[in-house]
């Protein structure tokens, strides 16, 4: 392996990024790709499908046999609201592979009693994520139902170009959030990314249910990444 | 299941073979390239090396890094990336073995 693809790659993967090392079986030469770099031909087919879905595995290509070491940043979930739903999200997540954090800074909510074994912060979105930044392989929804606590966060993620952005709220209400959006600088591009009303239609009712169409909505955003230009539209 | 959101430097074995790398030693990187069957860990898992043959990181359940570790001394040595296979159907797999009766293949090159 050649040291500079060693030290680029882990340099990637500390920042959260996704890259693939490739190396020809045949000559033992490697290079890494980074998500967004233009690789041609099956080679190219290949290197977007790891991306997509994590896997590693050799593939033939231009007459060589090549081994795509694929290095995705664990996806994870950030929740705006320590509310009933996530209460049936956080451990609905966890078990499928998202670890949790659920930032609320009412500290009614956001109490260890109400959430064991969650990564729980009763503060404001715009103090925990100046500490832990959003990125692309984080989602995010929101479920405060409260301008005041939700509406920062989900410009955050639009910025950050979270894979999922999700906000609870009927049409109504997500046409005022639009609006509020608009007047904190978001486009109307980033703000058609946001999945709302929130999670796939299920006709969910309880918050049990909710949670399991939200949890849902996120991995297929998290599968389909790259597929449409849209990123995921569910 | 725990999946940690950052990587764990202490246990992580490719940014342990880059600090060793730095310290000036001599490094190779196993990597498990395919596998049949039940095998213990998946494909692009890594065992790292050093001349010395200490090792971090896993290619199998324990079943056949010592075999591994040999190999890559080797592969120290002379440069030459070797891919080596392990499975019952396979000789020296009585010898080193994977008990969970899968087969894997195994990239050892050299750093640098």
């Amino acid at each position: 392996m050649d040291p500079y693809a060693l030290k680029t790659l882990n340099a990637e993967r500390r920042a959260r990024r996704a890259a693939i090392l490739v190396t020809d079986l045949g000559d033992g030469r490697d290079r890494i790709v980074r998500e967004g770099d233009h690789v041609a031909g099956d080679l190219g087919t290949a290197i977007a499908r790891a991306f997509r879905t994590g896997n590693s595995g050799s593939v033939e290509a231009e007459g060589r046999t090549f081994f795509l070491n694929a290095h995705l940043p664990q996806p994870r979930l950030v929740v705006i609201g320590a509310v009933h739903i996530s209460q049936a999200l956080a451990p609905m997540a966890k078990i499928a592979g998202y670890p949790v954090e659920i930032i609320d800074p009412r500290t009614a909510f956001a109490t260890p009693d109400r959430f064991p074994d969650v990564a729980l912060h009763a503060e404001w979105p715009e103090d925990v994520l100046k500490r832990q930044p959003l990125d692309s392989y984080t989602a995010l929804a929101a479920v405060t139902h409260d301008p005041k606590v939700d509406d920062f966060a989900l410009k955050a993620a639009l910025d950050a170009n979270c894979f999922y952005v999700g906000a609870l709220g009927s049409r109504k209400t997500h046409a005022k959030r639009v609006e509020r959006l608009l007047a904190l600088g978001a486009s109307a591009d980033q703000i058609a990314r946001i999945h709302a009303p929130i999670g796939l239609d299920i006709g969910a009712a309880s918050p049990g249910e909710i949670a399991v169409a939200v949890l849902a909505q996120a991995i297929h955003a998290f599968r389909s990444r790259g597929l449409d230009a849209k990123g995921a539209a569910a | 299941m725990e999946n940690s959101i950052y990587l764990d430097e202490a246990r992580d074995p490719l940014i342990i073979a880059e600090g060793w790398m730095k310290d000036g030693k001599d490094v190779a990187i196993a990597t498990v390239v395919e596998t049949w069957g039940s095998a213990p860990r998946p494909v692009g898992s890594h065992l790292v090396i050093d001349a010395d043959g200490n090792f971090h990181g896993s290619v199998s359940g324990g079943c056949v890094e010592g075999a591994v570790v040999s190999e890559a001394i080797d592969v120290i040595d002379s440069g030459k990336a070797r891919m080596l296979e392990f499975g019952v159907a396979d000789e020296t797999a009585w010898q080193v073995g994977l008990s969970c009766g899968g087969r894997i293949k195994v990239y050892v090159e050299r750093l640098g």
